[in-house]
């Protein structure tokens, strides 16, 4: 019979399994493409989708079909002015003449089969390539603001949190609950008292009232001893420490671009950066990024020099500390921002000057810094890496690490950034 | 406009049953009793958006229309569903379930992006081939148009699947839902088990033989598909057993093998259906393959008549809703709105680009079904002279009859060959060209004039002939003895090669069939003209 369904509300994306057969089938060229959208992106883009484009060719299903050639008879529509046994000039490539069926299926030509790749795709694939299997939401081990909530009534605090309307209440309570008793007695005493006052005389009774009176009289006295305000009754606004993660943070991005800094080593340097921006972002709402470039002299510069301009030149490290020690105490105060430093560099530095990285960290840096980061991009161990390496191993708040493989950033990043007691 | 689905096998009604004639009994069958009730008082509310009550009340009048002139249909589902279900099952071939595959996925991306960039409008509606039979209704399409779709869809597309020969013969109306449900669930079962890459080569390789997987003159068994899925366990175990069997490697007992001295040949014939050849006979297949091989080929069968039928029944279902759609009009149930509104989507539907213009891209099937049977019934109400010289049969019959015959008893290629008329050639100014590669140019070797009238039609019958659109490939030879490979045959039809890509399904071919194959292809004269062959797989396993 008749019958009408709403499925509009049934069913969405019933092809999502197929769509993630697809992307798996292409992993690789997505892969690629989104390595090539990595290195064209600047970083606060990076959570973004992207167009792939896949050569068409490769995603034919080859089948069966005639190709060019041998003797088929077409029927057209709209002959406008042949006859019978006219000669028409065979139509250069395609499917003689957009004839038919055939040709609409081949007539594709080589156009590139492109699609989105949504954020989370994206995402996906981007930390897939790091062998990131979930970007799991951590906070950083220590939390380092908290703020006070009301959580209900204690029966203990200070003056200043006395809630007096709870106190009163309680003590209302209190007294009734303790004094009823004798109350009834007292009102029992008291009538008969009042009976036997107002029988006529002569009294039987009345040798009994000096009795009652001196029994109202004791109770009279109990209740006035039950306390107005028992220190039990009084009750105090209950606050408790929230740890909350603070709302803005300043990282600085400190890279070393002299001349032994190669491009691979920068894109190494770089992934490092995005994944703790991403990182970040999931923590803070505000996240400044300040890009601290050097050689042998230290600039604050914008990513797009940050990342691709190439200098030469000797490296003096301990410019770009000077320089993001500066900025950070004239524009982060740290009462209100958290400051990360994270620094990349080939390990490459004048020897004189590592001495003084180490003393500009420990004395200077670290004391404003949540947490600062040195990645070396490069195996050797100079004296640069020799020298954090001693800090490291006393501060808490600092961590070296090494890589040489795009394939080390994650772990290297999560074992940075690791929430405390659990396994990277 | 439309994607159907239709569903093949197992437990078809008879072609002939007698069955037949009772059933449709009861119904009207000739124009002439058509009965016409008094005009309605009122048309029908005509906003230009849908409601559900307006959908059952246009619905109402519809069928009571389509019944006044005896189509006869499968009991209706109309089913609302937004664009993005459209895309959805647009993906999945139209089908409500499918099983998973990437080239679905391909398919739902690149349908999505050109319905985002507005490249190109969704079909208005989709319509399954199942009893009851379902109707997609979008829900972005006005009253105007969903009451053009039911029309279309719920009547046209639902009569002709339940009245064509080739849905009667091939189709199950009744099982195709729970046979796509059960392979759904069989192939993700399998991914499980086997790996999403096994299944995927499996099916990347069954489907580049889908359209070689379909028997095109034999019978389907009669086997219901509940006694089929019962027997599917001992299927398997029968069939490994057969295989094994073929491939015998004891020795013969010595006399028998003295007899035998010229090699078996096997198979005895060549076979049509490589998909079926291959369930059967490949040596190394897993049975979970052979049963996927299995759906993948019932799904090809599945389709079958309808690759045949797409002039026929996008025709019958276009001329149904203008026919029906213009009888609600007279007995004064639509508005001129409403009229205005899907008369400019008919009129869309049916243009037919001359030949050069840039929209042109072959004949536009639903113009040409939709111009015949109209021609049809003209012909059967005010024959022409020649119309009396062609078609002495039909001339001055009743219409009804003669296109409800026209619908049932054939497919597109003999239904243009039987009823393409003098008269719609000329209308659609039909000429027929000959792309010769031995010459250096086309020639027109028929137009739409008197000399013309019979080779064009049978140039345009043939050109809806699948068995000359898609290469004639049949299992010609298995090496028994030697290295096992496999022969396929490729017989030219009028010396037409095969295309580039036959390299390319062969390494499909060898993946299912674990050895080498040969492909040899054969002109008219029976020489080899061009000859492929891939080596054995590499073992993967």
């Amino acid at each position: 019979m008749q019958q009408i369904i709403d499925r509009r509300l049934a069913g969405k994306n019933k092809s999502i399994g197929n769509r993630e057969r697809f992307l798996r089938r292409h992993k690789d060229q997505i892969r690629e493409a989104v390595k090539r959208a990595v290195d064209g992106r600047g970083i606060r883009d990076m959570e973004k989708g992207e167009d792939i484009h896949i050569p068409r060719r490769d995603i034919t299903e080859p089948v069966f079909g005639h190709g060019q050639g041998g003797k088929r008879e077409m029927v057209h529509p709209g002959n406008q002015d042949y006859v019978r046994g006219d000669k028409i000039e065979r139509p250069k490539g395609g499917g003689g003449g957009g004839g038919g069926g055939q040709a609409s299926d081949s007539g594709e030509g080589d156009d590139d089969f492109v699609f989105h790749l949504s954020k989370e795709e994206f995402m996906q694939v981007f930390f897939d390539d790091l062998a990131l299997p979930n970007l799991a939401r951590t906070t950083l081990a220590e939390t380092p603001e908290y703020k006070t909530h009301r959580a209900g009534y204690s029966s203990d605090g200070t003056p200043n949190n006395l809630h007096v309307v709870r106190s009163m209440r309680g003590a209302i309570g209190r007294r009734i609950a303790l004094g009823s008793e004798s109350r009834r007695e007292l009102r029992q005493l008291e009538e008969k008292l009042e009976a036997i006052q107002r029988h006529p005389k002569p009294n039987p009774f009345a040798h009994e009232i000096p009795e009652l009176e001196r029994e109202i009289a004791a109770l009279r006295a109990r209740l006035e001893r039950i306390p107005y305000l028992d220190p039990i009754d009084l009750r105090y606004r209950s606050r408790v420490r929230v740890p909350v993660p603070t709302s803005k943070a300043v990282m600085f991005c400190l890279m070393d671009v002299s001349g032994s800094m190669d491009e691979s080593r920068k894109d190494l340097a770089k992934r490092f950066f995005i994944l703790l921006y991403l990182f970040l972002t999931r923590h803070y709402e505000k996240i400044d990024i300040v890009f601290i470039r050097h050689h042998t002299q230290a600039q604050e510069v914008d990513e797009q020099n940050f990342f691709h301009a190439t200098e030469t030149g000797g490296t003096v490290v301990s410019s770009a500390l000077v320089l993001m020690e500066e900025i950070a105490r004239a524009r982060y105060p740290t009462s209100e921002w958290n400051i990360y430093g994270a620094q990349a560099s080939d390990g490459d530095n004048w020897h004189h000057d590592s001495g003084r990285c180490r003393e500009l960290l420990a004395n200077a840096i670290l004391p404003l810094c949540r947490y600062f980061a040195y990645v070396q991009v490069a195996e050797e161990e100079q004296n640069l890496w020799d020298e954090y390496a001693a800090l490291a191993a006393e501060t808490k708040a600092f961590a070296i690490r090494k890589v040489t493989e795009a394939n080390q950033i994650y772990p290297v990043f999560r074992d940075l950034f690791k929430k405390e007691g659990t396994p990277a | 406009m439309t994607r159907k689905a239709n569903f093949v096998p197992d437990g078809t009604a008879d072609l002939f049953e007698p069955d037949l004639a009772k059933a449709l009994t009861g119904r009207v069958k000739r124009a002439a009793d058509i009965v016409t009730p008094p005009r309605a008082a009122q048309p029908l509310a005509a906003p230009s958006d849908w409601s559900f009550e307006l959908i059952e009340q246009y619905h109402a009048v519809i069928r009571s229309t389509a019944e006044r002139f005896g189509l006869d249909t499968y009991p209706n589902q109309l089913e609302i569903i937004t664009a993005e279900q459209m895309m959805d099952a647009y993906a999945s071939v139209g089908m409500p379930v499918n099983y998973r595959h990437w080239s679905y996925g391909k398919e739902f991306i690149s349908t999505e992006k050109n319905y985002k960039r507005g490249h190109m409008g969704l079909a208005y509606e989709i319509v399954i081939n199942s009893n009851p039979c379902i109707s997609y209704l979008m829900e972005e399409n006005t009253m105007a148009m969903q009451a053009l779709v039911i029309a279309h869809a719920a009547y046209g597309h639902n009569s002709f699947f339940k009245g064509n020969y080739l849905f009667r013969m091939w189709t199950d109306a009744a099982s195709i839902i729970d046979y796509l449900v059960y392979a759904k669930n069989y192939v993700a079962g399998c991914e499980e088990r086997h790996g999403l890459d096994a299944v995927e080569e499996l099916l990347d390789s069954c489907h580049a033989l889908m359209n070689h997987g379909v028997d095109r003159y034999r019978r389907p068994s009669k086997l219901s598909l509940t006694q089929e899925l019962a027997r599917s366990k001992d299927r398997e175990a029968y069939a490994q057993q057969q295989v094994n069997d073929m491939w015998r490697t004891l020795p013969r007992k010595a006399e028998k093998a003295a007899s035998e001295k010229e090699v078996r040949r096997f198979p005895e014939e060549p076979q049509e259906n490589l998909l079926y050849f291959i369930e059967k006979n490949a040596p190394l297949l897993e049975p979970w393959q052979r049963e996927i091989v299995r759906i993948v080929r019932k799904v090809a069968q599945y389709f079958y008549p309808q690759r045949q039928t797409q002039v026929m029944n996008e025709g019958w279902a276009t001329f149904w809703h203008h026919k029906l759609l213009n009888t609600l009009y007279d007995d004064g149930h639509l508005t001129d709105g409403m009229m205005i509104e899907w008369l400019k989507s008919h009129t869309n539907v049916v243009y037919q680009p001359p030949v050069g213009h840039k929209h042109y891209s072959g004949i536009n099937p639903y113009a040409l079904g939709f111009a015949m049977y109209t021609d049809i019934k003209r012909i059967c109400e005010k024959p022409t002279d020649e119309d009396r010289a062609w078609f002495p049969g039909m001339a001055g019959k009743d219409w009804l009859e003669t296109i409800d015959h026209a619908m049932r008893n054939f497919k597109d290629e003999s239904f243009i060959g039987q009823y393409l008329s003098p008269q719609l050639m000329r209308d659609f100014r039909l000429f027929s060209i000959v792309d010769d590669e031995k010459e250096s140019e086309l020639e027109v070797s028929a137009i739409h004039d008197e000399a013309g009238y019979r080779a064009v039609r049978e140039a345009l019958s043939h050109q809806y002939d699948l068995g000359s659109r898609e290469p004639n490939i049949q299992v010609w030879s298995v090496n028994l003895r030697g290295d096992r490979s496999l022969t396929l045959r490729h017989t030219q039809h009028n010396d037409r090669p095969l295309h580039d890509s036959a390299q390319e399904v062969l390494k499909h071919v060898s993946r299912l069939w674990g050895f080498g194959v040969h492909l040899d292809s054969v002109d008219g004269q029976g020489t080899v003209t061009k000859h492929w062959s891939v080596p054995a797989p590499v073992n993967h396993n």
